[in-house]
């Protein structure tokens, strides 16, 4: 976590390993934004609009892969993510607490 | 760092003086809300249980009615007792009694009715009201405080703003010699490894780890996927996807030490330091629970806004969205969304929320007090009978 976020910096990125930045104002399709990434300030070209405390992929991100925010998994794709795309209920699914599949009969995923 | 206590029999201190009203049973709580509609300075908390119920649910309403008597900031107690029902009102008054608080009962069936009662009740009721009000604050260290930590209507803000500040506050606490109860068992799944490695031993990461296997056969048993019901609507609104993401932007509000336990639902607080308890993410079944273990506060984060306050401890709200800060000034204690606005330090922040904590510790209403928010929930794990 950094110690503070510069100001003027559009998106967050909370962790190196992470293949998201958290938008910090809304952003708009077609514009090319700045974001933290540790102490490095990347730049980006966003393919979809961003609402503010969203996520977009800041790289590729395969269906069926782990997604990580926070240094951590948070989900795994559902669809191939291009950089620049919102990243959501549309496109990652939870891994966990899925009683839904509990009751398909599919495996408890404990990880 | 000296904050304002009320000194207890047993030794504790209150950082407030309640007239505390218990309706042991739904059946009572017309009759407690009019006592305390007649009597200044009270306050009741209606229910819907203490009947109709059997074996460690029952054992639940029971201890948590029992824990939030014993709260020390409660200085009295009175209990409203319909007459029939399976909460045991005197079994009630011997617990809450133990810290040597006055505890009264009164029994509608006995009163002859609702009117009796409300007036019986009224008369203990300003008479135990006048023996609190002749009593004064003193200073007494910082470090006697317990607080909850708390996250509620959270948005993508929460986790990279406001949790990590709180967690911050709750390091300084922890480094007075104070004591921080995070919990939320619902919202660590995804992140419990990143917690168990904070354990202060295996023990106590095999039952994080018990309390949220727990927690998932439940959901499995419900045969639901749990997004839609948490992460809720609101925050899937905010910008969170799944509950592991929740999870991790979650627990940065309990700071950087060691965790040293982990507890029931509503149980006494083992001891000093960080402690994890065993509770749903639902807003006010866990602050009922955490004051039901003796908390002193509790600190609550939101991101898009919540105004949720509790009957016997204040309830700090601090947000990170400046937007909500902005529309519910009327429920936000502390704005933090500096942070993203890059004019704020994490550490600045931190300091910003445990100034709060001690000028609330020393008399300062929160707007939630102010705005008379009393939410009360006891967490079922029964069915009705």
């Amino acid at each position: 976590m950094a110690k503070s976020i510069e100001a003027g910096a559009d998106a967050l990125v909370v962790d190196a390993q992470d293949h998201v930045a958290t938008a910090l104002k809304d952003l708009k399709a077609g514009s090319r934004i700045r974001y933290r990434r540790g102490t490095e300030i990347e730049q980006l070209a966003l393919l979809q609009d961003i609402p503010f405390g969203h996520k977009v992929a800041i790289r590729a991100i395969e269906a069926g892969e782990e997604v990580r925010k926070y240094g951590e998994v948070i989900g795994r794709a559902t669809a191939h993510i291009r950089p620049g795309e919102h990243v959501h209920v549309h496109n990652i699914e939870g891994i966990r607490g899925r009683g839904d599949q509990a009751a398909e009969g599919g495996s408890h995923d404990a990880n | 760092m000296q904050i304002k206590g009320y000194a207890r029999p047993n030794g504790d201190y209150g950082i407030r003086n309640h007239l505390l009203i218990i309706p042991t049973v739904i059946c009572s709580n017309q009759v407690s809300n009019r006592i305390m509609q007649m009597v200044p300075d009270t306050v009741a908390i209606p229910h819907q249980h203490g009947c109709s119920q059997i074996g460690a649910d029952k054992e639940r309403t029971f201890e948590t009615l029992a824990g939030t008597g014993k709260n020390p900031n409660v200085g009295a107690v009175l209990i409203v007792s319909l007459g029939c029902e399976v909460v045991d009102p005197y079994e009630l008054a011997r617990e809450i009694g133990k810290t040597g608080k006055r505890v009264e009962v009164i029994d509608i069936q006995e009163c002859g009715g609702s009117i009796k009662a409300i007036q019986r009740g009224a008369e203990l009721a300003r008479e135990m009201r006048r023996e609190l009000d002749a009593m004064q604050p003193e200073p007494i260290p910082a470090g006697i405080l317990r607080i909850g930590v708390k996250c509620g209507g959270s948005d993508a803000t929460s986790g990279i703003a406001s949790n990590p500040a709180l967690g911050v506050a709750s390091d300084l606490l922890i480094a007075e010699g104070g004591t921080v109860v995070i919990s939320e068992t619902t919202e660590i799944i995804g992140a419990e490894h990143v917690l168990a490695r904070r354990c202060a031993s295996p023990e106590v990461a095999d039952q994080l780890y018990r309390f949220v296997e727990r927690f998932e056969r439940e959901v499995a048993r419900m045969g639901a996927d749990m997004r839609g019901g948490n992460p809720s609507p609101g925050n899937i609104a905010g910008g969170l996807s799944t509950i592991e993401e929740k999870s991790l932007g979650c627990i940065s509000k309990c700071g950087t030490a060691p965790i040293v336990g982990a507890f029931e639902y509503a149980a006494p607080i083992p001891g000093k330091g960080l402690y994890f308890m065993d509770s749903p993410g639902n807003d006010i079944e866990c602050v009922s629970g955490m004051a039901a273990s003796g908390v002193h506060l509790v600190c609550f984060t939101t991101g898009r806004g919540t105004p949720t306050g509790a009957p016997v401890v204040p309830v700090i709200k601090i947000t990170g969205n400046k937007l909500t800060y902005e529309r519910m000034t009327d429920n936000m204690d502390v704005d933090v969304s500096g942070i993203l606005d890059g004019v704020l330090s994490m550490e600045e922040a931190g300091r910003l929320i445990w100034n709060e904590i001690l000028e609330t510790a020393s008399g300062k209403l929160t707007k939630a007090e102010i705005l008379g928010h009393t939410e009360f929930s006891i967490n079922r794990i029964g069915p009705s009978l």
